[in-house]
């Protein structure tokens, strides 16, 4: 349950094949965009966030956390009328903390999942509404209630996430 | 060298940060009016909504097997006839409860353009934005299909949004409850006007509204035509709470009319004509007449009671000559013209039921009265 401190040679990397890569941060996005007019309540969930939190943590590798929350980032982007790139900062800053922290921390068990997914979920929100206030101009209201909520709902639902995502993961 | 090595993970992150804030940066900077949709756009929507709609047709074709035959096959069909009727004549009280009260109000003053929805088209919603800050959602229409861009997108019980991106047979539109929508809309009673606004957290405001002037709730918002986007008098919702706000305006909360969040089928609105009433047309317009069109008739007396009373002339005199004389028919016929060209939605819209656009014949509005002798002449709806 402890998030414990484990030196660089202790942490195992994994990787994902291309197919895996590929898909899951698409399949993310697709269920984002395709199951909240069927389901309003999960608007609620970010899926390509826990994605990204998800290759991070595993991988292990700043620089790929980094680029790989960017991109996905930029397709939900695309994805949304605003303009692109609000996304792509939050997550490209969350994939690269996410990495960073995997290495320094153990974080395959499921209570210190949990509290990284609801710590980066903050992240991602306070970063995202940052810059949508102060380059976009977006007025937008912080609430904490929702936010908190919002953040353990999404690490509930990540804890499951991480658990399929071992399934597809490869030791390096 | 050894320090670029050291810190390669930190310089790529401020790197690829910098890239996206100038992007962002240019993309504020240029007016949105003249963005052209950006290449990254249509890839994602390209590769998105195909299984989208792939989805949403097996769905729907899975549901109409089952529905229509193997559960209630004749009733479900019946129902759904019934529902699309249900929707049109919802859409045709709004229209003629608009006309009935403008035409009140305005029957000197015919010479109003009007407009009307002669065309619209159905669509089904494929997907959303799939975010809370960005309230939008995907439509399985497009440019193909005849979709352009800053055309109404409605339900029948209201309003939806507007159509702000199209793809080739996708399109996005903006809901009436993102932040960065707004639409001309004025209250159905007290006819004050302002501006329908979404919020961050995806409320519906009425902006621009002086804090001096009582809003109850519970009172309608319709929309006042003046976005060019909507026309006159569709349904917005209803005001769930008016209050003072922060500066001299009033803050009032709009409960849309259409549940924004369950979106299955909306209507493009693909075609309004707006058209002038004709001098020859109101010319002869009195309101007189009007009034006198709107009063139930008298019905005409017996032949044998018209011989025999010698005072009938007098009181015959003084019933109003609206139903039964030449000079009433006329005022009839000029009341039927003034209500169908009183300005406001004047919505011949019907929904259509298939993927077709569906287009309503540009008719006047029922008479108000007909110039029946007899019996009394039902008033115009309300």
């Amino acid at each position: 349950m402890a998030i414990t401190y484990t030196s660089g040679a202790q942490v195992e990397v994994y990787r994902f094949s291309i197919p895996a890569t590929v898909l899951i941060p698409l399949t993310a996005v697709f269920l984002q965009v395709w199951l909240p007019p069927r389901f309003p309540f999960f608007l609620v969930f970010d899926l390509p966030l826990l994605v990204t939190i998800g290759f991070a943590t595993a991988r292990r590798s700043p620089l790929t956390g980094l680029l790989t929350g960017g991109l996905i980032g930029i397709l939900q982007d695309a994805l949304t009328h605003q303009p692109i790139g609000l996304r792509g900062i939050s997550l490209t800053v969350v994939g690269f903390g996410a990495s960073s922290l995997g290495i320094k921390l153990d974080v395959e068990n499921a209570g210190a999942r949990f509290l990284l997914t609801i710590f980066f979920y903050v992240v991602h929100e306070v970063v995202y509404f940052t810059i949508a206030r102060g380059l976009v101009g977006l007025h937008m209201a912080w609430n904490w209630p929702h936010e908190f909520l919002s953040g353990i709902a999404n690490a509930v639902l990540g804890v499951f996430i991480y658990l399929l995502l071992d399934h597809v993961k490869q030791r390096t | 060298m050894d320090v670029l090595g050291r810190y390669r993970n930190l310089i790529v992150l401020v790197g690829v940060l910098f890239a996206q804030v100038l992007g962002l940066a240019v993309q504020v900077r240029r007016p949105a009016d003249n963005e052209p949709t950006r290449l990254i756009r249509i890839w994602a929507v390209g590769a998105v909504t195909p299984l989208e709609k792939v989805l949403v047709w097996v769905g729907t074709s899975t549901s109409n097997v089952w529905h229509n035959y193997f559960y209630l096959r004749g009733v479900r069909a019946e129902n759904r006839n019934l529902k699309q009727q249900i929707e049109r004549m919802s859409l045709e009280q709004v229209r003629m409860s608009q006309d009935a009260d403008q035409a009140r109000r305005l029957q000197a003053l015919l010479a109003f353009k009007e407009q009307f929805i002669s065309q619209t088209m159905a669509a089904q919603v494929i997907g959303s934005s799939g975010s809370e800050q960005s309230r939008s959602l995907y439509i399985d229409k497009g440019e193909n299909d005849g979709i352009r861009p800053d055309m109404a997108v409605i339900t029948a019980d209201g309003i939806v949004g507007k159509v702000l991106h199209v793809y080739s047979s996708t399109s996005q539109v903006l809901l009436i409850n993102d932040q960065s929508s707004g639409v001309g809309a004025i209250l159905e009673k007290s006819r004050l006007q302002g501006i329908l606004k979404g919020t961050s957290a995806g409320e519906v405001v009425l902006e621009k509204v002086m804090s001096d002037e009582t809003v109850p709730v519970g009172e309608q918002v319709l929309t006042s035509g003046g976005d060019g986007i909507f026309p006159k008098g569709l349904l917005v919702g209803r005001v769930t709470k008016a209050g003072a706000g922060s500066d001299l305006f009033l803050n009032i909360r709009v409960r849309p009319a259409a549940d924004l969040s369950r979106l299955e089928e909306v209507l493009v609105v693909t075609r309004i004509d707006e058209r002038q009433a004709l001098p020859e047309q109101t010319g002869a317009a009195r309101a007189v007449d009007i009034l006198a069109a709107r009063l139930p008739g008298v019905p005409s007396k017996p032949e044998n009671a018209e011989k025999g009373d010698a005072a009938a002339p007098a009181s015959s005199e003084a019933k109003p000559k609206a139903v039964s004389t030449p000079a009433s028919a006329d005022g009839a016929t000029t009341a039927r013209k003034a209500a169908a060209s009183s300005p406001g939605t004047g919505s011949g819209t019907s929904s259509g039921t298939g993927n077709d656009a569906t287009k309503t014949p540009t008719k006047p509005v029922k008479a108000v009265v007909e110039p029946k002798p007899q019996p009394a002449v039902e008033d115009s709806p309300h």
